[in-house]
């Protein structure tokens, strides 16, 4: 074990993984020489190699595009993405191409290829830099996307999501790259992709989130507990596949549900959450499923942020709210 | 090659005039009769298969189909002389490669009649499916490339797109890496003269579009693809650039679309029937043939039977196709995932229901 926060359990994980297979590569902007703006991939290309750790041009599509051609050779590409704002550019190969090879292939053809990129607010940036736009790949057919929310899960999940076989988008709270440590251990160790985690069991309200929004809840369970309030706290670690059996046995036993989410309410997971509920849990809720996600606005400069990132205080209210139904 | 018909020269490369007569010996390729034979034959077999699909689809026994018909020899210059394990990335007329490359005509009908069985060419080897967006294969090539280098493979990567696709964000990016990365890709710009129904001169301020490699750092030639030989030519001299590790090349092969963009468009919105006389005397296949004929490789009665032949052959692949369509249910969901996440077996489930209550109400 040693303790890590998010950014070096990352890079351990593509480290281990660099090391065991060599059909693995690492590249997008600055991840060679720089070792990425947030150092992610720091030391890996001293290590491993500038063929296998480098810079790629200044271009998303052809960064996801490529990965694409390697993938179908039969390597395995992890890129990064440097901020999943942008991405744009590159959507058409993520949503034309990577995941859809394998159907349009019948299976001949597969892109198993890991897309990294650091997301969500609350780290006073410039624009384009704080969005949370997990929705858009859980709403594409052909990629999994996954979300961890400590340092031990981003490694045991980007261990899983380079051995998948599918293209997995792998979002990384970058609020908390390195605002949590934990012990991590040092070997190679796998988080299945697909299962959400009980963070902490309770009785009264079940309360699923995911990525950064986790510790907020957790601080938020806490002052609810001041209140005679039970949460249960379920990650979601993963958007899709999405776990549904853990949150609809949760909520049949709670009885009520809260989704915390950075990302616009509207078509977004705290939606699709809602909705399982009310499909699995129905004759269960005492109350209707609330969502605390993000207003339906774009995310305003960092003067403004405060109004649109979701605080313990605010998570609280809500469940109060929901409570009181 | 490249330097004495280098790009900024704006010549545009030939072998043989309109006639097929030869008139440029000194890059006359080496190429025996035989092989020759078979390439010739291939192209006539492409273009029966292609006229043959068109009617198909009036007959309503196929959807929209972009034909090839008058730039055969561009691809049939790649088909002749590829290896096994080279990577051919389509755009969507390549035809006489598909084959080539070991795709069936089947495959060909199958995915313009809807059914993604077609699109992963079941027995060929190293070849992507065609690719509707357009232009956004060419990141590809640039990644299989990276792959053939990275394994130090002496195998290229033929990447295909029309004059359209080199207005696109994804040519200038797949271009620009393929250079930087000095992988072994040689992309061919088919330039048809039309995007749909709009004009070469509508896409690019340059005036043409070999041009561009000089800006990517890259070999580049202009080369008139109705013209076998020139073609031949210019990918034998860009394969062994690309696999001498030398990295990529630009080639634009010049030639005419003279069937409609797909069998849904009315080319004559657009353009004249004048051009389109114009360039049957260009024509790829009429030309290589007066060249075997000239020659006494060939003869108009064999044309005449092996025209037949293809038409026959063409024909009775057409029929088995439409008697061994099928689709079941299984096929929407089994593809898209390594396994099938429980949603998507819930969905298939849940319409199976539906079907079972279907049946039961009749």
């Amino acid at each position: 074990m040693k303790i890590m926060n998010m950014v070096k359990a990352i890079n351990d994980a593509l480290d281990l993984k660099l090391k065991e297979d060599k059909s693995i590569v690492v590249y997008g902007e600055d991840v060679g020489v720089e070792g990425g703006v947030f150092r992610v991939t720091e030391g890996l290309q001293q290590k491993h190699g500038a063929d296998r750790v480098f810079d790629s041009p200044l271009a998303e599509s052809t960064i996801i595009g490529s990965a694409i051609g390697m993938a179908v050779a039969g390597m395995r590409p992890v890129v990064e993405i440097q901020f999943s704002g942008f991405a744009y550019p590159a959507f058409d190969q993520m949503v034309s191409h990577l995941a859809r090879m394998r159907n349009r292939t019948r299976g001949k053809y597969t892109t198993p290829a890991v897309v990294r990129m650091p997301y969500g607010g609350g780290i006073n940036a410039l624009e384009m830099h704080s969005e949370s736009m997990e929705a858009f790949y859980g709403h594409t057919p052909g990629l999994k996307v996954v979300i961890p929310s400590t340092p031990y899960d981003a490694k045991g999940l980007l261990v899983s999501a380079i051995e998948s076989e599918d293209p997995v988008i792998f979002m990384e709270p970058k609020r908390i790259y390195r605002a949590i440590k934990q012990e991590v251990p040092e070997e190679l160790y796998s988080i299945p992709i697909g299962k959400a985690k009980v963070v902490s069991p309770g009785t009264d309200i079940t309360v699923v989130a995911y990525g950064a929004m986790v510790r907020e809840a957790q601080k938020a369970a806490a002052l609810a507990e001041k209140e005679g309030i039970s949460v249960e706290l379920i990650d979601l670690r993963t958007i899709y596949p999405l776990d549904r059996e853990t949150i609809v046995e949760s909520v049949k036993k709670t009885g009520r549900v809260a989704v915390v989410a950075e990302g616009p309410t509207t078509f977004g997971v705290g939606a699709e959450i809602t909705a399982l509920v009310n499909e699995g849990a129905f004759l269960s809720m005492e109350a209707p499923p609330k969502r605390i996600t993000g207003f339906d606005t774009l995310v305003p400069y960092p003067q403004g942020e405060h109004f649109y990132m979701q605080s313990p205080e605010k998570i609280l209210f809500e469940i109060i709210d929901t409570m009181n139904y | 090659m490249f330097d004495v018909y280098h790009p900024t020269k704006k010549e545009l490369f030939q072998i043989m005039d309109n006639e097929g007569k030869v008139i440029n010996k000194e890059w006359f390729p080496k190429i025996d009769d035989s092989t020759l034979l078979k390439a010739y034959k291939e192209l006539v077999f492409a273009r029966a298969a292609d006229l043959m699909i068109v009617s198909y689809q009036r007959q309503g026994r196929i959807y929209t189909y972009p034909p090839g018909y008058g730039q055969e020899a561009v691809s049939e210059a790649v088909a002749v002389q590829m290896k096994k394990e080279d990577w051919v990335v389509p755009a969507f007329r390549e035809l006489p490669l598909y084959l080539a490359k070991g795709a069936s005509l089947k495959d060909v009908f199958k995915f313009y009649m809807g059914d993604e069985k077609g699109a992963g060419w079941s027995n060929a080897k190293n070849m992507l499916p065609i690719s509707v967006p357009i232009a956004t294969q060419l990141p590809h090539a640039v990644g299989l490339g990276y792959s053939l280098k990275y394994n130090k493979k002496d195998n290229v990567v033929y990447a295909f797109v029309g004059d359209g696709g080199t207005s696109t964000g994804d040519f200038h990016e797949a271009m620009n890496f393929a250079a930087v990365w000095k992988v072994p890709v040689v992309f061919i710009v088919q330039n048809n003269q039309f995007a749909i129904s709009v004009p070469f001169e509508t896409q690019t301020g340059t005036d043409t579009i070999a041009i561009k490699s000089v800006a990517y750092g890259m070999p580049g030639l202009r080369v008139d693809g109705n013209d076998f030989f020139a073609m031949y030519k210019a990918i034998e001299q860009a394969s062994e650039h690309a696999r001498s590790g030398k990295g990529a090349v630009l080639i634009e092969a010049v030639t005419y679309r003279r069937g409609a963009h797909t069998t849904s468009d009315d080319p004559y919105k657009y353009r004249t029937k004048e051009e389109e006389e114009l360039w049957e005397k260009k024509d790829p296949v009429k030309r290589l043939k007066a060249y075997l004929i000239t020659n006494k490789l060939w003869t108009e009665e064999e044309d005449d039977r092996h025209i037949k032949a293809c038409k026959k052959e063409v024909d009775k692949l057409f029929i088995e196709t439409e008697q061994e369509l099928s689709y079941e249910l299984d096929e929407v969901f089994d593809h898209l995932y390594s396994e099938l996440p429980d949603d998507l077996e819930k969905q298939k489930a849940r319409y199976k229901a539906f079907l079972e209550w279907k049946a039961k109400r009749k």
